[in-house]
């Protein structure tokens, strides 16, 4: 079957919020900081877990509507706000025909529970002598309704679309940190087939949750231990450590751009995506074949690896692997801004972005001595991402 | 191989397997027997106590044993698959070439584990989430991570059917099963496969999910006939009726079907979407997304109003979804309305949620196949403000070429596909 050329995609705007702060020059600043810059650790709120909190925002400058926010819980305002972020970054914020005919690709997990309602009907499951009657009850008297729209993962898109006018197409992908990478691979592919101009893909992940941390806890994959860099935990028995991110990409097709005057900040070149069994080496083997399928146009001595490496030990055995071969100097952001499941992938290839659009890498991040100093100018970077239980994938973002 | 591309210059999109599981059976036969016979698959929910429940009706799946949401729903969708893949007669044995397409529900913690974790904690009152939390610290619960992971249920039908890659899971709320179709038939357009498996399952229907769609008042109350429950575009209407199923297709190019002696069951000719950007439960009083997303369907079909002749309506049987998807499909249709049928799967088997779409696209291709059109039944008293021809209570045998298939999401995520019969 005969392929058009692709067209060559560009990253138009950037929202990124973490601990670090908002916005690509928060996050430089703070990565090439000192420790009271970039570790903001919140090791008692959830305690014996730590997470790394979200920066604090102005919510009313990216959701003007104080009902919008009242009827959004934290990840999605997390994500509505690094969409506006965005959509402003690329330009095109209220630019109400644009947004008609933009497309968005949104990586999201589930919304929250009500904490105490949860306890209290727990309590009182034991008690109950009726527990399924019980149960009907208590939930029909004690959920909030609107509860639910925070709770459904399409809603986070679906409040993009209310808040900020994205109406082009909407889409949610789940599946944990691969429904990241195939959010941004579908856009990608999409943008270069000409099955849209103009993409909107990311996702948001709240760590500050008892349930999400719940999550890892019933793998027992948190690590509880004093704070280090990801990449010295495997040997303690590894662990991570969930942070909270909004990150959203404008990608969008040269021509496009270059139509309405929009400067890149980088070019996303490719992105690819497996799922193996993680058995017998295959996962290391898929790996390698992504890695192989860039490697032929990398640069010599100016590639920079973004790695999502999670802290979870057979997830980072399988990237050392790889990485370990190659001795492509790399940068675990999860280090500092924790571990963002659904978000992490878009969030790496943000920070890929501004790595390769300042032609400089950030230091070791979080100090780390497994990172290797990069002192040559950074023209491409490779990211990375291992699922903490499935799936791998691959992008190259390239500077323009 | 000119003539395999559409009007776009695009490779067309056919559709070379199909399997359905509904409240009604499982497999296309019986499915299709009841639903042109006019019956229900909606009764009494007897999964749960209904004690205390505004609505104890729903179309749940309740011959498929399984453990909770996620293995139901990757049960269906297992069973579904397998049939649209044997039809399709694609692939070796436990391999199939290409990625899968997969909308579901999202996947939570259901509260027979948290009460598992919460026991594991020792203690049995003041629970509170640090105690769930020392519960799930204190014993292995690495099965129970597994399983409700978002990723567990693709990961499950990867493996059992051995498609290629990253399986891609979707969620866009009742519009689900249509994006899932959407994206496969994207993928195959772009070049970067020949063919995708699609499937879009949901058995959720648990307490608490229908507690929620309770107390936002969208579902029907009419507990004491279920299977009259379900009425779409009635002037009585009062709600959807929560169900179960899946619905699966082997999605293939032409050129590939036909280069492998593959039976073509039909061809998806266009998809089309537009967001809604009014509310989060309601469509835009003005219908304008709808409109756009029906037009949209079109035009990327190539085709126009007058060479459609049947609706598989979303017909979701709520006093609002049915009153705009009239005033949709009347805007984009005009007189042409008059003339075309219109009449939705949902009065039968429920609203099936993430499994919709795809469910719905397979019986309106077995209509194009089948010449008969399935009925909108519970149809007694008609909207004086919808004038539509809802192929009311009995089926009708008519010749049926080209049909769309519409899918309206809860929080604004619209889907329309084009569907029609394999070009002579």
């Amino acid at each position: 079957m005969a392929i058009a050329p692709e067209r060559e995609a560009w990253i138009t705007g950037i929202g990124l919020v973490s601990a670090l702060g908002e916005g690509l020059d928060a996050h430089w600043d703070a990565l090439n900081g000192d420790r009271e810059t970039w570790l903001k650790l919140d090791s008692t709120t959830h305690a014996p877990y730590h997470v790394h909190p979200a920066v604090a925002l102005d919510l009313a400058k990216q959701i003007p509507d104080r009902g919008d926010r009242r009827q959004m819980e934290g990840w999605q305002r997390l994500g509505t706000y690094a969409a506006g972020l965005a959509l402003e970054n690329a330009g095109v914020k209220g630019q109400d025909d644009l947004l008609k005919s933009m497309h968005m690709i949104v990586a999201a997990g589930g919304g929250e529970r009500d904490y105490a309602v949860d306890g209290q009907i727990l309590s009182g499951l034991e008690a109950s002598n009726e527990p399924g009657k019980f149960l009907n009850e208590r939930l029909m008297n004690d959920l909030r309704p609107t509860l639910f729209l925070a709770q459904l993962s399409n809603l986070l898109a679906g409040n993009i679309s209310i808040v900020h006018g994205v109406v082009g197409s909407s889409r949610t992908f789940m599946g944990e940190e691969m429904a990241g990478v195939d959010a941004v691979r579908v856009a990608l592919g999409r943008c270069h087939a000409a099955q849209g101009d103009i993409f909107l893909v990311g996702g948001a992940y709240s760590a500050e949750r008892p349930d999400t941390i719940l999550h890892f806890e019933l793998g027992h994959m948190n690590w509880t231990g004093p704070w280090v860099p990801v990449w010295e935990r495997p040997k303690d028995g590894g662990g991570t450590i969930l942070g909270s991110v909004g990150a959203f990409l404008v990608i969008e097709a040269r021509e496009h751009a270059e139509k309405r005057g929009a400067k890149p900040i980088a070019r996303l070149a490719r992105v690819s995506s497996d799922r193996t069994r993680r058995k017998d080496g295959d996962a290391e083997h898929s790996m390698a074949v992504q890695w192989n399928e860039i490697s032929p146009g990398l640069i010599p001595g100016a590639t920079v690896v973004v790695s999502g490496a999670t802290g979870v030990s057979g997830a980072m055995a399988i990237e050392r692997d790889i990485l370990d071969q190659r001795r492509v100097p790399t940068r675990a952001t999860g280090s500092v801004i924790g571990h963002s499941v659904e978000a992490t992938f878009p969030a790496n290839v943000a920070l890929a972005a501004m790595m390769v659009a300042r032609g400089e890498a950030v230091p070791p991040i979080g100090g780390s001595k497994d990172e290797a100093r990069m002192t040559r100018k950074v023209k491409q970077a490779v990211v990375t991402s291992v699922g903490h239980w499935r799936g791998e994938g691959m992008a190259l973002v390239e500077a323009i | 191989m000119a003539h395999m591309k559409d009007k776009h210059g695009r490779p067309v999109v056919v559709v070379t397997g199909m399997g359905v599981v509904t409240s009604l059976g499982q497999g296309k036969d019986e499915n299709w027997s009841k639903l042109t016979a006019g019956q229900s698959g909606i009764h009494t929910i007897t999964r749960f106590p209904i004690e205390g429940l505004r609505t104890t009706i729903a179309g749940t799946v309740d011959f498929v044993p399984f453990d909770n949401a996620p293995d139901l729903t990757t049960k269906m969708a297992a069973l579904a698959g397998e049939e649209a893949v044997a039809e399709a007669r694609i692939g070796d044995a436990g391999t199939f070439p290409g990625p899968l397409f997969l909308g579901m529900p999202p996947v939570e913690l259901e509260w027979p584990q948290r009460q598992d974790l919460a026991r594991a904690s020792g203690k049995s009152a003041d629970i509170t989430y640090t105690d769930i939390l020392r519960g799930a610290a204190a014993k292995d619960f690495s099965a129970m991570q597994t399983r409700f992971l978002f990723g567990s249920v693709g990961d499950a039908l990867a493996d059992r059917f051995g498609t290629k890659g990253a399986p891609i899971s979707i969620s866009t709320a009742c519009a689900t099963g249509a994006t899932a179709i959407q994206l496969a038939v994207e993928a195959i357009r772009r070049g970067e496969t020949e063919a995708a498996l699609v499937i879009g399952a949901d058995g959720s229907a648990n307490q608490e999910s229908l507690v929620r769609f309770s107390l936002l008042s969208a579902l029907s109350t009419r507990n004491g006939d279920p299977t009259a429950a379900a009425r779409p575009f009635s002037k009585d209407r009062d709600g959807f009726v929560m169900a179960e199923g899946a619905g699966a297709l082997v999605l293939e190019s032409w050129e590939h079907a036909t280069a492998r002696g593959a039976t073509i069951l039909g061809v998806v000719e266009g998809c089309g979407e537009m967001a809604d950007s009014f509310h989060r439960t309601r469509s835009s009083p003005d219908g304008a997304p709808i409109i756009g997303c029906i037009r949209n369907a079109l035009d990327d079909a190539g085709v126009t109003p007058a060479d459609v002749q049947y609706v598989n309506a979303h017909g979701t049987s709520t006093p609002e979804n049915d009153k705009m998807e009239y005033v949709g499909l009347a805007a984009v249709f005009g007189d042409h309305l008059a003339g075309i049928a219109v009449s939705s799967n949902k009065s039968m088997i429920g609203h099936t949620l993430s499994a919709a779409g795809a469910i719905e696209a397979v019986f309106t291709l077995m209509t194009i196949r089948s010449g008969v059109i399935p009925p909108t039944i519970n149809h007694t008293e008609a909207d004086p403000a919808i004038r539509m021809d809802l192929v009311p209570n009995v089926a009708r045998k008519a010749k049926v070429t080209r049909a769309i298939s519409n899918s309206f999401g809860f929080g604004g995520q619209n889907v329309c596909l084009v569907l029609a019969a394999e070009p002579a």
